[in-house]
């Protein structure tokens, strides 16, 4: 299986914080990859690493490589704008534009200059049907996206990102604030997306990194301690460390 | 600690007591046909229902840890190991109570040499030793110890493949104790099979503490 992400050596800090200490990894293409781990162990700042969502932040110092389909991201030349057209993200709190159903996913598509209605309407088509939204909002495309439930509203905003066609979704626990019929919809479309897609997710609920991922990283105090098929972490893992957080027995 | 805790104690404990009683039903076994005592027998018998019971207290509470719990790791290899070790522990009642039954309704004073004939005391001594073992392996999580029974199988195996053997000759040299000697035959027979079961629970405590999978491999040492 191709290695689509490469992290070589990578070490993150914010300021004098060693938030993420000598992580070297690979993620296979066309895999759900789950990062998991408690709250402050480095998983979101290198979920954020692949789309250089962290250069925002004054003090972010990154050491080490972090590759994507073989190219260094944080190099000079990189255009950020084009990195995160193909490395895209969904957020825990659904955030969709106060626009209509139809402008929420054409709007990536306009900032890349796609303007002909009939290639967008085939696009924003596709990209409902891909994230399983477009049988629900067929019908009501100039409604406001405000006016959809939080559920839908999720599976909108994955709609946006597949619009402007990524290879990679980052997704931040995507399904948190999602009731459990919302949340099984996403990890059923979570599970048909890797078809086409690479997705990495950050999630607290273990058995949903069980449910739908192929390999999950366990990552703790800034360290990747584990990193396996889900199966083996799950019901054989290596590490002491990782048995305790899995089983609960930890601190 | 977490909630889970308290409930994989209560299994453990469960699991303890299952084996105790079955460890039991063999120590009574081998009293009674020491002694010739159809009363001790007929405790054996009586005791398979509290076994029964246990087995389903087992898999009552290993259901409602898979289902309120979500256990992973070593809680869910506990969990599906105790499934499997109380299903083997039930077989083993049985197959005590199937002894039992045949001490009932065999005990004649003639039937004693053929009884040191097929080696039957040694066996059931091999058997309650290896459940023993099993108890100690599961109270001290000793894969060690649990392996034992591995070598100890064997013998039982090898005394019941000599019972063949023993029980042509004796049927040949006394033609009209045949129904006795079969019965004792088919106790030699129950004692294997307490033998084999035993070494099945031997693999499963090792699966969960060491999540090794030992069962079809011939090396388990």
């Amino acid at each position: 299986m191709k290695h689509i992400i490469e992290v070589t050596k990578a070490n993150i800090y914010y300021g004098t914080n060693h938030v993420l200490k000598n992580i070297s990894m690979s993620i296979n293409e066309n895999s759900v990859t789950a990062f998991i781990g408690p709250s402050g162990c480095g998983k979101s700042t290198l979920l954020r690493c692949f789309n250089r969502m962290n250069d925002y932040i004054d003090d972010f110092i990154k050491e080490g490589d972090i590759l994507i389909e073989g190219k260094d991201i944080y190099k000079k030349k990189v255009q950020v704008e084009e990195l995160r057209q193909k490395v895209g993200m969904v957020f825990q709190k659904p955030n969709p534009f106060p626009k209509t159903i139809y402008e929420n996913v054409a709007y990536g598509l306009r900032i890349q200059g796609i303007n002909d209605k009939s290639v967008i309407d085939e696009r924003v088509e596709k990209s409902l049907n891909r994230a399983a939204l477009w049988k629900e909002v067929k019908d009501s495309l100039n409604k406001s996206a405000l006016s959809l439930s939080g559920g839908q509203q999720q599976r909108l905003c994955i709609a946006r990102t597949l619009a402007v066609k990524p290879s990679i979704i980052l997704m931040d626990e995507p399904a948190s604030a999602l009731d459990p019929i919302s949340t099984a919809k996403i990890e059923e479309l979570i599970n048909e997306l890797k078809e086409h897609y690479t997705i990495v997710i950050v999630t607290h609920n273990m058995q949903q990194a069980a449910r739908i991922s192929d390999k999950t990283a366990f990552f703790y105090l800034g360290e990747l301690i584990e990193y396996d098929k889900t199966k083996d972490l799950f019901i054989k893992p290596k590490q002491k460390v990782t048995e305790n957080y899995i089983t609960g027995r930890f601190g | 600690m977490s909630n889970l805790e308290p409930e994989l104690q209560a299994l453990r404990e469960n699991l303890l007591d299952m084996l105790a009683l079955v460890t039991n039903q063999l120590a009574k076994c081998k009293k009674a046909i020491s002694k010739l005592d159809a009363e001790i027998a007929l405790e054996v018998i009586e005791s398979e229902k509290r076994v029964n019971q246990l087995e389903l207290y087992i898999d009552r509470d290993c259901e409602n840890i898979l289902a309120l719990y979500n256990p992973v790791a070593s809680d869910l290899r506990f969990v599906l190991s105790c499934l499997k070790i109380s299903n083997d522990l039930e077989r083993i009642g049985d197959n005590a109570k199937g002894f039992a039954k045949v001490l009932v309704t065999n005990l004649e004073k003639a039937s004693i040499p053929f009884i040191e004939d097929f080696n039957l005391i040694k066996m059931l001594e091999v058997s309650i030793s290896m459940l023993d073992e099993m108890t100690e392996a599961i109270k001290n999580e000793d894969t060690k110890l649990a392996k034992k029974a591995f070598k100890h199988d064997d013998k039982l195996d090898e005394h019941d493949k000599n019972a063949l053997l023993i029980a042509e000759k004796l049927v040949k040299e006394n033609p009209k104790s045949i129904e006795s000697i079969l019965k004792l035959f088919s106790i030699t027979r129950r004692l294997e099979r307490v033998g084999d079961l035993t070494k099945n629970i031997a693999e499963e405590i090792v699966f969960y503490i060491d999540a090794k999978v030992l069962k079809h491999k011939r090396n388990k040492i």
